[in-house]
């Protein structure tokens, strides 16, 4: 089957398997960034933006995103280029392993596009389903803080 | 060196991974893209203990897409042990890459390498296995009873060096050691606390599962890629599984998504090596969420009894303390793990007469291995919660009590000389000790003064607060080495090279800063190249809290003599000394004239211009010690007394690593332990069927503590200057997993006046308790 998408705001079409779920394709792509650690939709690690809401892309079939579009990690910022997240990430020691992070900060991202002064618990419940292991959390939570604060500022 | 300012190490710097890891770009095994790469799919045991009669294939190689198949017929049988360890290892040769033989559900019976993942999987179904069903036993004292069901019959295992093994009893492992006089020490003691606690199996659910890619060349090497923390180990053991000669070996470790001890085991790299220089392509094989939880390693679930007395004064006055642990099907990590449970728990406390018995024995359940906190997170938390209730039976502060009997600077303990990992251990004295700091602040975070004891009347929701003092290793003596060479480049840069293992702790970062410090550049001058056993010097790993202290030291000496060479050349383009000219910030300066050459003169010159050489140098180190870090944890809780429900509502750590190299990572190191020491002390479990068989594998089922489960958290240093380790670091990433257990057991006897000695402590188990309570 052929798919036609939207991914980081490139058109791009590519052919697919009728079983595939997104997560195979976009890896199979080259969106590597996009990680898989379940495959069951339980842990986040492969969670992608379409039309700017949070998926877990292993459980979702590649066809169901016909005509969206997808952001990845790839479409957020680039090591010369970081996105605020990305830096602020960096800044507070919110990344151990970086499994979980592209996910992470996607999650993030949609949490921020809809609410740009989220509370404690209102940045724990976006998150909720993103896991890591490594962090605890704690300087994740503190990151996204200070990134809300640095985006209302620059009005990102 | 001594009153100079530290200008790199100390500071909170950035991972020089970052970048990469921020933005997806970083490279983990999955990323390794290879052309014409084979998928490797492992058929699991449905039975906890049976043996094969037979395997019919056929209706598997006639699915289209099937390349190759092994099993215990065309693999070659060699015992070796999956533990990742030095040589010669502590763990029994009790493992084939693949047996006639399955021990625990989910054991290897096959493996079905294809054209792609869902080829291989679909084989899988349509392997035909004939089992004999044998006797399983799944409880560890049934294990040991005289006319068990025998897991290792075969006359194969064997252990390397001289220790207890006796498979035939389901033996794998036993230690013991005792110091002083037991009776007198009993009989001097005013209070006696006896208890017996049961720290649960656990899975270290990093959030990349077990992944390893072999990739053969056409000389007849092989490469490697794998999510490792031991990529040495993993060379020297797959050479051995497959009997070829290491050489033909290299092993390369990516990034790493999290390991915590998993990943110090050799799984499935002989699988993919043997697939792969058998068919001649690129093999790959990765762990499905339920095979993480149920084949690839667990925490050794283990029961203490402990029985502790003290006077009415508050001195300890005898310890004896029985470790029995479950290594499951194979004995990976069997004796060291038991081993910790003495050694890194029992000399944090001074007593004259302390005894030690420590037993692993094989069961028929999945396979523990190697995790964070590593038989001190069993221990301390019997030890722990005794220490609790002999305070409380002696009417003193539990905090007091603790402080009465710590080890302190200049102290020693027989414990360290009498046990180490597998044996005996050596002598030391604590040299650097920061426990009082992080008890007294801990208890100002807390508010223990106010809240501890106290008494909510009727209250339905009763609060309590918990505590637990703590120590760990920082690398095993006159064991472990680890090694470093740093080269200069033309701009004044340096390439680090270091077979140490970064698996998402930053040690590539704080190797880095260490470096620096010790050159007098910056951290961004050093290139990090690491974990490559063709490229870089070797390492023993990830493991034992070692890094930071053992390569750290490392590092730190091989950077001396790179400055040495950087000062000879810089004197002689100054024109005086080598005595005469000091080094700062990437400059060789003559103290005489405030001349300087730069680092950057210094490597063209030397590269270049005049008596051309490299300026480089290679250096190991191995410890003479291995120092504890400190740590006191306090937690808050509120106990549903209709429900039974726990929950956390605070949590504070106060850790004594030394000197943090970097203390945003070694903060980080800490509460990324905490959170998953309390996960496991609330939810996490494994849930067994009366066949062996693990009903929950998987994040739904399994609960792994996720943002909304956060208490507050904090979490604070306290530094000390550790002699022996580089810029006065200890270790730090296991000693922080060790409190919950402890802790939350004691918040909640403050709270409801039970003791919970069998984790989870589930609001079942709480309202169990409280009814018991109740009755009498
Ligand atoms: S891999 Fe998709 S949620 Fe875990
Ligand atoms: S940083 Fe490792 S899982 Fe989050």
């Amino acid at each position: 089957m052929k798919l036609n998408v939207r991914i980081n705001g490139k058109d791009k079409s590519f052919r697919v398997g009728p079983e595939e779920v997104l997560l195979d394709v976009l890896r199979r792509e080259g969106y590597t960034g996009v990680k898989r650690g379940c495959r069951k939709g339980d842990c986040g690690a492969c969670a992608v933006l379409i039309d700017n809401e949070l998926f877990n892309s292993c459980v979702l079939p590649a066809m169901s995103v016909a005509g969206k579009d997808v952001i990845t990690i790839e479409g957020i910022g680039t090591p010369n280029a970081l996105h605020v997240l990305q830096r602020t990430f960096l800044e507070e020691g919110a990344v151990q392993c970086g499994f979980c992070t592209p996910g992470m900060i996607l999650a993030v991202k949609a949490l921020l596009d809809r609410n740009e002064d989220p509370n404690e618990t209102e940045i724990k419940e976006a998150l909720d389903g993103n896991l890591c292991r490594c962090t605890g959390y704690v300087k994740i939570i503190k990151a996204v803080k200070k990134a809300a604060r640095s985006m209302r500022e620059v009005g990102e | 060196m001594s009153g100079d300012k530290l200008k790199v190490v100390g500071f909170s710097e950035m991972k020089v991974d970052g970048r990469g890891l921020v933005t997806g770009k970083a490279k983990y095994t999955a990323d390794w893209v290879e052309n014409d790469m084979l998928h490797m799919k492992i058929l699991g045991s449905p039975h906890a203990h049976a043996r094969i009669k037979g395997i019919d294939t056929t209706r598997a190689w006639n699915l289209p897409g099937v390349v190759e198949i092994f099993t215990h017929e065309n693999v070659p049988r060699i015992p070796h042990t999956t533990a990742g360890q030095g040589y010669p290892e502590p763990s029994p040769y009790d493992s084939f890459i693949v047996d006639r033989k399955v021990r625990f559900v989910g054991d290897r019976v096959a493996m079905v390498v294809a054209e792609s993942e869902t080829i291989a999987k679909e084989a899988l179904g349509l392997i035909e296995v004939d089992y004999e069903l044998l006797p399983a036993v799944l409880d560890l004292e049934e294990a040991m009873k005289e006319g068990a069901p025998v897991i290792h019959d075969e006359e194969e295992a064997h252990v390397i060096i001289p220790v207890p093994y006796d498979p035939s009893r389901n033996l794998v492992a036993r230690v013991d050691m005792e110091i002083g006089d037991m009776e007198e020490g009993f009989s001097r003691a005013d209070v006696i606390v006896e208890d017996s606690y049961y720290a649960h199996y656990a899975q270290h659910c990093p959030v990349e599962p077990h992944i390893s890619l072999a990739i053969p060349d056409p000389d007849g090497r092989i490469l490697i890629v794998t999510s490792t923390q031991v990529p040495f180990h993993v060379r020297r053991i797959t050479a051995q599984a497959l009997g070829i000669p290491v050489k033909r070996i290299r092993v390369i470790k990516p990034r790493i998504g999290g390991g915590f001890g998993t990943k110090q085991e050799i799984l499935l790299e002989p699988a993919v090596a043997l697939a792969a220089l058998k068919i001649g392509r690129p093999v790959i094989c990765e762990l499905t969420r339920k095979e993480e939880f149920i084949s690839s390693r667990t925490r050794h679930p283990i029961k203490t009894v402990l029985r502790t007395g003290c006077t009415r004064e508050g001195e300890i006055t005898a310890v004896d303390m029985h470790c029995l642990s479950n290594t499951g099907a194979y004995g990976s990590h069997g004796l060291t793990v038991v081993c910790n449970c003495g050694s890194k728990v029992l000399p944090l406390y001074k007593c004259d007469n302390v005894k030690f018995l420590g037993e692993a024995v094989y069961t028929n359940l999945p396979v523990p291995g190697a995790y964070r906190g590593y038989g001190a997170t069993q221990a301390a938390f019997a030890m722990e919660c005794n220490m609790n209730e002999m305070a409380r039976k002696i009417g003193m502060d539990p905090l007091e009590f603790r402080k009465k009997n710590h080890i302190g600077i200049g102290d020693t303990s027989p414990i360290f000389e009498a046990l180490g990992e597998g044996g005996e251990g050596v002598p030391q004295s604590v040299e650097s000790c920061g426990l009082d700091q992080c008890i007294d602040r801990g208890a100002h975070e807390i508010g223990w003064k106010e809240k501890w004891g106290g008494n909510d009347g009727d209250k339905k929701i009763k609060r309590g607060i918990g505590e637990a003092c703590l120590m760990q290793g920082s690398s095993i003596p006159k064991i472990d080495m680890g090694a470093a060479s740093i080269k200069m480049n033309d701009d004044g840069s340096f390439n680090l090279l270091i077979g140490a293992t970064d698996i998402g702790t930053g040690s590539d970062t704080i190797l880095a800063q260490i470096a620096a410090e010790e050159l007098g550049c910056r951290t961004e001058d050093m290139i990090v190249y690491s974990s490559d056993t063709d490229m870089t010097p070797f390492d023993v790993g990830a493991y034992a809290s070692s890094t930071t202290y053992l390569t750290g030291t490392a590092v730190r000496k091989t950077a001396a003599e790179v400055k040495k060479q950087i000062i000879k050349v810089g004197a002689e383009m100054l024109g005086v000394s080598e005595e005469e000219v000091m080094v700062e910030d990437r400059a060789i300066i003559s103290s005489e004239t405030g001349e300087s050459v730069s680092f950057k003169d210094v490597a063209l010159r030397s590269l270049y211009m005049c008596d051309q050489h490299q300026i480089m140098a290679t250096a190991s180190h191995i410890t003479e010690k291995s120092p504890p870090p400190f740590a006191a944890h306090f937690v808050e809780v509120e106990v549903d007394t209709e429900t039974g429900e726990v929950k956390c509502l605070k949590y504070v750590t106060g850790t004594d690593c030394g000197q943090a190299i970097n203390p945003q990572l070694a903060e980080g190191q800490t509460e990324g332990a905490l959170l998953n020491g309390l996960s496991y002390a609330l939810t996490e479990e494994y849930i067994f069927n009366d066949k062996g068989q693990m009903l929950n594998p998987n994040f739904k089922n399994y609960r792994i503590y996720r943002t909304t489960d956060l208490p507050e958290i904090v979490s604070f240093l306290v530094t000390t200057h550790e002699p022996t380790g580089p810029y006065g670091a200890k270790s730090v990433s296991e000693i922080g997993i060790n409190g919950a257990l402890p802790a939350i057991s004691n918040a909640i006897y403050d709270a409801v006046g039970v003791r919970l000695t069998k984790p989870p402590f589930t609001a079942e188990k709480v309202l169990q308790a409280l009814d018991n309570k109740n009755k009498f």
